[in-house]
């Protein structure tokens, strides 16, 4: 029936098309060309703060003040004398390190947790599933004065740990994960239970790899989150050594007398490594993201 | 062991399920439910971290009501959804509209408008910052100097610096909602503009009665995403407002950067915590009017 409708639509529009004048098409291309160019436009406006934050971490400082784009004698220097401060290296490495492993983390509890709630049935199950996600209600910011006590009775500030436990798992990610494993076929979990794998290796050897696309997208969203967090690390460290990035460029960047094309190489080098992971694997974070946000 | 294999086939996966969820449900109670609790808790307490929490009953909140810096920073932070959900959702859906005609470097135009979701807010908040600056530092200035018009005190006028400090905020999202769009549009079947194309219908018409009815889930999301993101705005007004956070004179402060004060500079943690109680209302009354509208489809 639909079919029918789609074929009987499609040849109305066909020869809707031919019967369509030349100049109805030249109009059309004049307008796809302005649409383009408009676009473009826009585009390029678009990534023009990122432009300038590159190339004037770029410049010499007697032509920082100078609109122009492209610096006069472009050169490294101002990297050479970040990087040799220590501070910004060391920043680097710690935000590096703790968006590693608090992805590492959630993917992997996220998945477990989703794959549990998906496949096993049991009581209890959905009251769990409806305490996770009510958790998706409350703010952070709601969280953060609470964690603070806490971290403050256990000797967590100014840790690692202390940065990184809040973000070991999220709700999100749980959500994310359950919708992705009801695509998995029962027939397969059941196969493999049949070859004698117990539970624990079903779901890391047969589901697991069924939802690679739902785990790099989940990877995706929980580093860059945690590579830009910037609350909770500022209220939980007090070491310099400690800080990640974002809390070190912003106290650098308070500092008295810091000149502009410095603090403008900081911002790229926090900023660059995400660029990068963008550039390389642009049609898969895309995808992740409408998946992500559909799904989510 | 022994008594493990005696179980039913059932009863062992129900072993596993819960073994599988016993680290996780401790994490979410420690790190989500206690401290949850204990956030309301404490906003009808009255403690300065060294002294003894004592009990206030709803002392947090009558001050927090006859304060007047709330209030500016309640404004502010309506203020903030007000202008930055409207504007973010129009420039978006144009963007992303026009690009769904595009087949000509599609991916690179889109690249260029994703690429500031990627950045990090501290960093941009910087870069914004030195854009604003004054003659002969910020760029924003020396252009407007060389076309001959006067200086803009953007992060110093009390009137400009709240859209001043919302734009990066808007410009890092529109990526992301565009992209959003542009799945929404994709979703819309031909079939539906094909058969207005017959009926000779104008485009207006089109965009009005078949696109955007059918694009209502994905406005939906995008309107009560991006209004959580402003309503808990804070990275770029600090960064941008270092010097005097939330300033001038209380101008672009947002309720999370008054609880950041309250609770790390002030070291009232009851007060802290009843603003934020107040925070959590208010990004509950925007979920629950979220469903609501969705429901109504």
């Amino acid at each position: 029936m639909t079919t029918l409708d789609g074929d009987i639509v499609e040849i109305r529009a066909s020869s809707a098309t031919l019967l369509e004048g030349a100049r109805a098409k030249q109009r059309r291309s004049t307008a796809q060309l302005i649409r383009w160019i408009l676009l473009f436009v826009g585009g390029v406006l678009m990534v023009m703060p990122i432009a300038y934050m590159i190339s004037t971490s770029l410049k010499w400082p007697f032509e920082v003040y100078n609109v122009r784009l492209i610096p006069e004698e472009p050169h490294l220097e101002n990297y050479a004398y970040v990087l040799e401060d220590g501070r910004f290296y060391g920043w680097f490495i710690n935000s590096l390190v703790i968006a590693t492993i608090t992805t590492i983390s959630s993917l992997f509890f996220d998945s477990l947790i989703g794959y549990t709630l998906c496949k096993f049935r049991f009581r209890g199950r959905y009251i769990v599933f409806i305490a996770i996600l009510s958790t998706l209600m409350i703010p952070t910011e709601m969280l953060v004065i609470p964690w603070y006590l806490m971290s403050q009775s256990f000797g967590w500030l100014d840790t690692y740990w202390g940065i990184m436990f809040p973000g070991l798992m999220t709700a999100f990610g749980v959500f994310l994960m359950k919708q992705f494993f009801e695509t998995v076929p029962d027939d397969f979990l059941e196969a493999a239970r049949i070859d004698g794998l117990n539970e624990f290796q079903i779901w890391w050897t047969v589901a697991m790899p069924m939802v690679k696309p739902a785990l790099a997208a989940l990877a995706i969203f929980v580093f860059l989150g945690n590579w830009t967090a910037f609350l909770w690390p500022l209220i939980v460290t007090t070491s310099t050594e400690l800080y990640t990035l974002p809390v070190g460029l912003s106290s650098f960047g308070d500092e008295a007398d810091v000149q502009w094309e410095l603090i403008m190489t900081g911002a790229a080098i926090s900023t660059i490594p995400t660029l990068i992971v963008f550039l390389i694997f642009q049609r898969f974070i895309i995808r992740g993201v409408v998946m992500a946000g559909l799904k989510g | 062991m022994q008594r493990f294999s005696n179980l039913s086939i059932m009863q062992k996966r129900t072993l596993w399920a819960w073994g599988f969820l016993a680290v996780p449900i401790l994490f979410f109670v420690i790190i989500r439910f206690y401290p949850t609790f204990n956030a309301f808790v404490l906003s009808f307490q009255e403690w300065n971290l060294l002294g003894a929490r004592t009990w206030a009953g709803f002392e947090n909140y009558v001050t927090l009501v006859n304060d007047p810096v709330f209030w500016k920073v309640f404004a502010n932070t309506f203020i903030y959804l007000l202008l930055g959900t409207p504007i973010s959702l129009v420039l978006s859906f144009l963007v992303a509209y026009q690009l769904d005609k595009i087949r000509f470097a599609h991916g690179l135009l889109r690249a260029l408008y994703f690429l500031p979701f990627m950045t990090s807010a501290v960093a941009m908040a910087w870069v914004w910052r030195w854009f604003y600056q004054g003659v002969p530092i910020g760029l924003f200035n020396n252009i407007l100097a060389s076309v001959g018009i006067g200086q803009v005190a953007f992060l110093n006028s009390t009137t400009i610096a709240l859209p001043a400090v919302l734009a990066p905020a808007i410009w890092a999202g529109l990526g992301f909602q565009i992209i959003i769009f542009m799945a929404g549009l994709r979703a819309i079947p031909r079939s539906y503009y094909e058969a207005a194309k017959i009926d000779g219908v104008s485009t207006w018409t089109v965009l009005t009665e078949i696109t955007l009815p059918l694009l209502k889930p994905t406005i939906v999301f995008i309107v009560v995403f991006s209004s959580i993101g402003f309503l808990r705005i804070f990275d770029h007004v600090f960064n941008m407002t270092t010097n005097d956070p939330g300033g001038p004179l209380n101008s672009t402060k947002p309720l999370v950067l008054m609880i950041y004060e309250t609770a790390f500079s002030s070291f009232n943690m009851g007060y802290a915590a009843a603003q934020t109680v107040v925070l959590f209302l208010i990004l509950l009354v925007v979920s629950l009017l979220q469903l609501r509208l969705l429901r109504d489809k």
